[in-house]
């Protein structure tokens, strides 16, 4: 009967604790349960889901650039100047790829490395996520190696730089470095226009920052824009192949040949001696890089005459016709002499030009306010820059005087004490070949043709251009610039170079400006030849035939009607 | 009642082989609202484990085995009579204690801890033996005793608790003798130990935690739980399980970021993402739903093995089964509670889910005897 009772009691003991057991039971459960919602659906900055989503994405979610493919830089007629091909790079993630995993060997091999090399590359690099193993491989080359899933190694897709023209117009085109940025030239100044935008993708990314899955395209990669360039890939081959030819004819140091269209300031050729080719540049020769044209400076000597005579003539007090005693042969201004190779005697303005008379220019420098031919020089852009937009270019230096020397007065007069590069000289002669107006010029096609600014007179621009033609004809200095089938007009220089402490007597630089056809003139050239060695160094011997045959062909690729109808080359009727 | 019984009286004799059938799972001793939760779980933790091992089929296979194995060892358990597990539960006892003594001498290692005996490159932990011989040992003593228990049969009680939970907490494994230990007072508890023993006890261990702490607890175990109170003072070492598990759990959201898309955990950030921290990975993809759902299956399992244990037959199937279960919640509380980051990580397992075999061998089994308590008389 006791134990029974006990027992009873023992049961209610039991149901009780039972009861109590569940309620705790229930009472936990709810407290993990609030915990757990607490945790994934109470939003919350600093502790609920919404702080948590977050730092899980920071662990895991990464952004990668995509590679933009890089705009194709073409001549005037569309011919590629310099194009990007999709190239594979292949990286290694230190993290994966140890020092002593055993695809070190055959990667090593593949990769045409020494394993030494490798191995000390990675252990360098042993606490990055990011080692490149090698750059720009043939995509063939690189998926052969990727084919083995190596694990840590990975290929990227970038764009190398080739350019189809080469040594041709790499000054004007330049280059990029490896990462695909403009290191020179246009591909330098237009960088921003050319490189256009990379793109973005997110991907996930393990502990071991493997690269898990692309999770997607964040922006696609914007590629960059095409430039169209002024120049004409023949006649720049042309003018890059005679000036080269000159260059290696007389021993020069280096060259610089411009060759600019009249009507709209547009350049068509521009090349330098010595040049690069831009596919090798493993040996590479600073100075090579310099496009000279634009940005080497140089003293125009007696390529400046024809200005000081419009100077002159714009006084009113000349013509073309206007006597001036030269004899004889010489003239002394303040301590030093002037002399002319021989006494021309009494000669008119036009000879003075044909003649390149120093003694005739000295003459007219004496006789007209010497800031009337600064003027000149100013109104046709010495001292200005172009507007070509390139990078480095260089104005010159123009100086300007409160008070003149006679002697001053007289070098200033035949381009002593100033100085411009290819690219001014060139766009001054477009000035008189354009019969007086002034245009920008512009290494990018140009649709529309800017209205040029009128600096000259165009009666005296005329003259000046009859002048000029004097001197390609027998008697004047430029012969040699004589065409087959266009009339030309220009004018030499024949500078003495400057050296340490004064002109150097063995040092020259052989210069011709001219224009062609001299009747109504479509393009203009300069060409400069930097130290002669070969015994010629005259502008008109040295420097007059590049242009001629530059000039000429240019002409004809320019479907230009021939003005002169060749009657002494064995046609039908001589 | 009487109805039924004028009924059964007005039947002939002869026909008594006509009285109501003994269903196939009754005579397999199967109970069957219990097995479907046993089967829900394994199935949902087989689906959840192939995502947290990086969809590793081996993982997958080898739980599959295990599993197949615990449920055997469930259907041989629930099919032994009670006597004869009251009749062995001290040599069971014993020899679990011997085990753990074995291991002391020659047990091997893993992470500076000595848990496991190799027999023949078969490996097991001892300890586990002890989370159902525990229970058994304490409910067949205090059964068999007058009850609620005197200060004597109370103090062996603790004597017999005590013995084995100190030699695990040796090896080092709090986690487990947590969980023995828990086992042991629970079957105590059940007995209807009267409450001063229990205000007494609680007393007497909050006087306690100032020399366990300083003289109980390993430097690693201080550790553990001064990163539970501030894992962001130690995010690269000791906190980065806890912070991992959290940022895990947080990024699931309601919903989750669905099967295999779980970023914490398959891109290896999550550490013992498959073993003891796999419900963050079920948190990161199936979201609070996913892990509201696999609660309701523990609530149906641990409901209907109180339920059983609360309709036994006599005293020791009570405290035994009433222990088993609970222990079972405890399992789930503690490990829920380290991985979210509520209690400290004392590497529980999530039972039925975490990738292991020796513990889900014997949490079946218990299930086993359970079954039995349920479905059969003395």
């Amino acid at each position: 009967m006791k134990k029974k009772r006990t027992q009873q009691v023992v049961i209610s003991v039991v149901r009780w604790r039972f009861a109590l057991v569940i309620a705790l039971l229930a009472a936990a459960l709810c407290v993990l349960v609030l915990h757990l919602a607490g945790l994934q659906v109470v939003p919350g900055e600093d502790k609920g889901f919404e702080f948590l989503q977050s730092q899980g994405n920071a662990r895991t979610l990464r952004t990668q650039s995509l590679s933009a493919n890089r705009g194709v830089i073409t001549d005037r007629n569309g011919e590629p100047l310099a194009v990007s091909t999709p190239v594979i790079s292949l990286w290694a993630n230190p993290a994966e790829l140890k020092a002593d995993t055993p695809a070190v060997a055959p990667l090593a091999k593949s990769l045409g490395i020494s394993q030494k090399n490798l191995q000390a590359k990675l252990n360098r690099y042993a606490n990055k996520e990011f080692v490149y193993l090698k750059r720009h491989m043939a995509p063939q080359e690189a998926e052969q190696i990727l084919s083995h899933g190596w694990s840590g190694v990975y290929g990227r897709t970038e764009y190398q730089r080739f350019y189809p023209a080469g040594e041709t117009a790499a000054h004007v085109v330049g280059f990029t470095n490896i990462d695909d940025s403009g290191q020179e030239g246009l591909e330098l100044a237009f960088d921003d226009w050319l490189s256009g935008r990379p793109g973005s993708k997110r991907v996930l990314k393990d502990l071991k920052g493997r690269i898990v899955k692309d999770v997607g395209l964040l922006q696609a990669p914007e590629a960059g824009k095409d430039l169209r360039l002024s120049l004409d890939l023949r006649i720049q081959y042309l003018a890059y192949r005679e000036l080269k030819e000159a260059v290696i004819q007389h021993g020069a140091k280096g060259g610089s040949i411009v060759l600019l269209d009249v009507r709209t300031g547009e350049i068509l050729a521009m090349a330098n001696q010595p040049a690069y080719n831009p596919n090798e540049r493993s040996r590479l020769n600073v100075a090579s890089l310099r496009n000279r044209a634009i940005i080497d400076q140089f003293e125009p000597g007696s390529t400046m005459k024809p200005l000081t005579v419009m100077a002159a003539l714009e006084t009113g007090r000349y013509s073309p016709r206007t006597l001036i005693n030269t004899s004889p042969g010489h003239i002394r201004v303040g301590k030093k002499t002037l002399r002319d190779p021989k006494n021309y005697g009494l000669i008119d303005l036009t000879k003075v030009i044909t003649k390149s008379s120093q003694v005739g220019v000295t003459k007219i420098a004496l006789d007209i306010e010497p800031n009337l031919i600064r003027d000149m020089y100013e109104r046709v852009g010495l001292g200005q820059s172009t507007g070509v937009g390139f990078p480095g270019e260089n104005v010159g230096v123009l100086p300007n005087r409160s008070r003149w020397t006679d002697i001053q007065r007289a070098n200033f007069a035949f381009g002593h004490g100033v100085s411009l590069t290819a690219l001014q000289l060139a766009q001054a002669y477009a000035v008189i070949a354009s019969q007086g107006e002034k245009r920008d010029v512009s290494l990018l096609y140009r649709n529309d043709v800017p209205e040029g600014e009128r600096v000259i007179d165009r009666d005296i621009s005329q003259k000046m251009i009859a002048m000029l033609k004097t001197v390609v004809s027998p008697e004047g200095t430029a012969k040699r610039a004589q065409m087959d089938s266009y009339s030309a007009a220009g004018k030499t220089g024949t500078i003495h170079k400057i050296g340490a402490g004064g002109y150097a007597s063995d040092r020259y630089q052989a210069v011709f400006a001219g224009m062609a056809p001299a009747e109504n003139p479509r393009i203009v050239g300069v060409v400069v030849v930097d130290e002669p060695t070969s015994g010629q160094y005259f502008g008109g011997l040295v420097a007059a035939p590049v242009f001629s045959a530059v000039a000429e062909g240019a002409l004809r690729l320019m479907h230009v009607t021939p003005t002169i109808i060749s009657s002494s080359k064995g046609g039908p009727l001589s | 009642m009487s109805r039924a019984g004028d009924f059964k009286r007005r039947m002939p004799e002869a026909s008594s082989h006509l009285r109501r059938p003994v269903s196939l799972s009754q005579r397999l001793h199967m109970d069957l609202p219990l097995l479907l939760g046993l089967f829900l779980v394994t199935a949902y933790g087989l689906f959840v484990l192939y995502s947290a091992s990086g969809q590793d089929w081996h993982y997958v296979k080898r739980q599959a085995i295990f599993f197949c194995i615990a449920y055997g060892a469930m259907f041989v358990a629930a099919q032994i009579r009670l006597n004869t597990y009251r009749y062995w539960a001290p040599w069971f006892y014993a020899m679990g204690v011997g085990l753990l003594v074995l291991v002391i001498f020659f047990g091997v290692g893993a992470k500076g801890a000595q848990r496991w005996l190799s027999l023949g490159g078969f490996r097991f932990q001892p300890a586990e033996v002890l989370k159902l011989a525990m229970p058994l040992m304490v409910a067949a003593y205090l059964s068999q005793r007058i009850l609620p228990p005197n200060f004597k049969h109370v103090f062996v009680t603790l004597v017999l608790v005590s013995i084995p939970t100190l030699l695990i907490m040796k090896q080092p494994d709090l986690g487990t003798s947590i969980l023995v230990a828990t086992s042991g007072l629970l079957a105590l508890f059940f007995a209807g130990l009267r409450w001063r023993y229990i205000f007494g006890a609680v007393g007497l261990l909050l006087a306690s935690v100032w020399p366990i702490w300083n003289f109980v607890l390993h430097t690693y175990q201080q550790q553990r739980i001064l990163t539970l109170f501030n894992p962001e003072a130690d995010k690269l070492g000791s906190g980065w399980n806890i912070i991992q598990s959290k940022t895990a759990i947080g990024s699931g959201g309601l919903e989750g970021k669905g099967w295999l898309n779980g970023t914490q955990s398959q891109l290896n950030f999550l550490p013992e993402s498959h073993t003891d921290f796999i419900i963050a990975v079920l948190a990161e993809e199936h979201g609070l739903l996913g892990v509201l759902y696999l609660f309701a299956i523990y609530a149906l399992i641990i409901g209907r093995g109180l339920w059983l244990a609360f309709n036994a037959q006599d005293t020791f199937g009570r405290l035994l089964a009433g222990s088993i279960v609970f222990t079972f919640f405890i399992y789930v509380f503690v490990n829920v509670g380290m991985v979210s980051g509520l209690l400290p990580v004392v590497g529980v397992p999530l039972p039925l889910v975490s990738h292991g075999g020796t513990s889900i061998v014997t949490l079946m089994a218990g299930f086993g005897i359970v079954m039995a308590i349920g479905t059969k008389k003395k």
